[in-house]
């Protein structure tokens, strides 16, 4: 379902997270989808099951996945994992923005910029 | 589930173990690591019982280990040098261990073919390296062990089978809980499993921790001024730096958080920073230079 790349630095369970996040955004894993069991997940992909544990648990801390007792890690909604990539891409924009007007872009011509990119 | 402690072992004038002290939680999966001559394989035969030490313990479940055939009983060791009887075939190997060992299962042994591309009738020694360690991977995971070790175990193995192999240890792993305690080189590969580590030199235990506390206790941080001059913030543990033209590399103790916050609060500010995890390889080469440093 999701696949781990080995040359990527961040820790398995982040891109365990990140996987599952994508598969919900894009609605691949729609509300209610039951998430594959820790256990089946670990094996398939041969990692420690703690980290799987860990990622399904930082899921939930995210609101993007509930469990029920005994029956596994389900997925809430797609809004949840939409206002959070909402957020993080605003936030990249903020970034980008700022470094782009130290290097003489000015607010106006970004602004324009914007408009003329959702026209076309 | 295995205590080692002050373990001394001496062959003829060599210390192959010189104190070792040495704890795995059980259920964990416990990468030993160290360079050739460490000391890792006499320390595997140690916790198999099938040496005795010459000073210290060595208690598996809090009973020592050595000629105790309960405690042996629910151990299986994949050693590197693999042994078989001269004309046995894969299946007799099988029924050999049936009778050594009591929780052994014909009917698990069936169910595992599945991932062993391997006729049992085949004799033993007509195998090539890499078959003779699946067979030894059959074996010990049919026996359904409480505590597995293994000794550089994939070896001679190709990445689809070990993959294969490290999936069906992580699915008793999270199925029955199984201890798991490797040696291995290969760091990459013990990063995906394992939840703790341990690196020994010259017949001791340097460190061990879990791996998550490993992993998030370092970083690395590249940085760069206006003026060119590394300026370090204060409390800032440094193990190691390197400069390429513009660019500092610092190798750190500490979380990105606290790096982070470190160069954030720096005047004059670096003019570029960068703070990226550390490999297990990376951590692994710069605490055996800090120790050597420190001697």
């Amino acid at each position: 379902m999701i696949s781990i790349d080995p040359r990527d630095p961040r820790p398995l369970y982040e891109q365990v997270v990140e996987g599952f996040r994508g598969l919900i955004l894009a609605g691949v894993l729609q509300a209610d989808d039951k998430l594959p069991s820790v256990r089946s997940l670990a094996t398939q992909l041969a990692i420690n099951p703690n980290t799987i544990q860990r990622a399904y648990r930082e899921l939930e801390a995210q609101g993007l996945t509930y469990s029920a007792a005994g029956k596994g890690s389900f997925v809430t909604a797609a809004e949840p994992a939409r206002d959070q990539r909402k957020a993080e891409l605003l936030e990249q924009f903020d970034r980008t923005a700022a470094e782009l007007q130290d290097l003489g872009v000015t607010a106006d011509q970004l602004a324009l910029r914007l408009k003329e990119g959702t026209s076309s | 589930m295995i205590e080692v402690k002050d373990v001394v072992k001496t062959f003829g004038s060599t210390r192959a173990l010189d104190g070792v002290t040495m704890t795995v939680p059980r259920g964990a999966v416990y990468g030993l690591v160290g360079p050739n001559g460490a000391g890792k394989t006499t320390l595997l035969e140690h916790i198999a019982g099938m040496q005795r030490p010459d000073g210290g313990q060595v208690l598996v479940d809090g009973a020592p280990v050595y000629e105790n055939l309960d405690t042996k009983a629910k151990i299986a060791f994949v050693p590197s040098d693999l042994f078989y009887l001269g004309q046995a075939r894969i299946r007799d190997m099988r029924d050999l261990h049936a009778i050594v060992y009591p929780t052994f299962d014909q009917a698990r042994f069936a169910a595992l073919s599945h991932l062993f591309d391997l006729d049992e009738n085949l004799p033993m020694r007509s195998l090539s390296k890499g078959m003779t360690k699946q067979v030894a991977f059959w074996l010990a995971l049919a026996q359904s062990p409480d505590l597995l070790l293994l000794d550089e175990p994939l070896d001679g193995l190709d990445p689809a089978t070990r993959r294969k192999v490290w999936g069906a240890v992580m699915d008793d792993v999270a199925e029955r809980g199984m201890t798991v305690l490797t040696s291995s080189h290969n760091l990459r590969e013990l990063t995906d499993v394992c939840d703790h580590v341990g690196m020994m030199e010259h017949g001791r235990m340097l460190l061990e921790h879990p791996l998550a506390e490993l992993q998030e206790g370092f970083v690395k941080v590249q940085v760069a001024f206006a003026d060119d001059q590394l300026i370090l913030p204060q409390d800032l543990n440094v193990l190691h730096t390197d400069q390429a033209g513009r660019l500092f590399t610092l190798v750190v103790r500490g979380s990105a958080e606290q790096a982070e916050a470190a160069f954030g609060q720096l005047t004059p500010a670096p003019t570029f920073v960068n703070i990226l995890p550390l490999t297990l390889e990376e951590i692994f080469i710069y605490e055996m230079g800090g120790d050597r440093n420190a001697r």
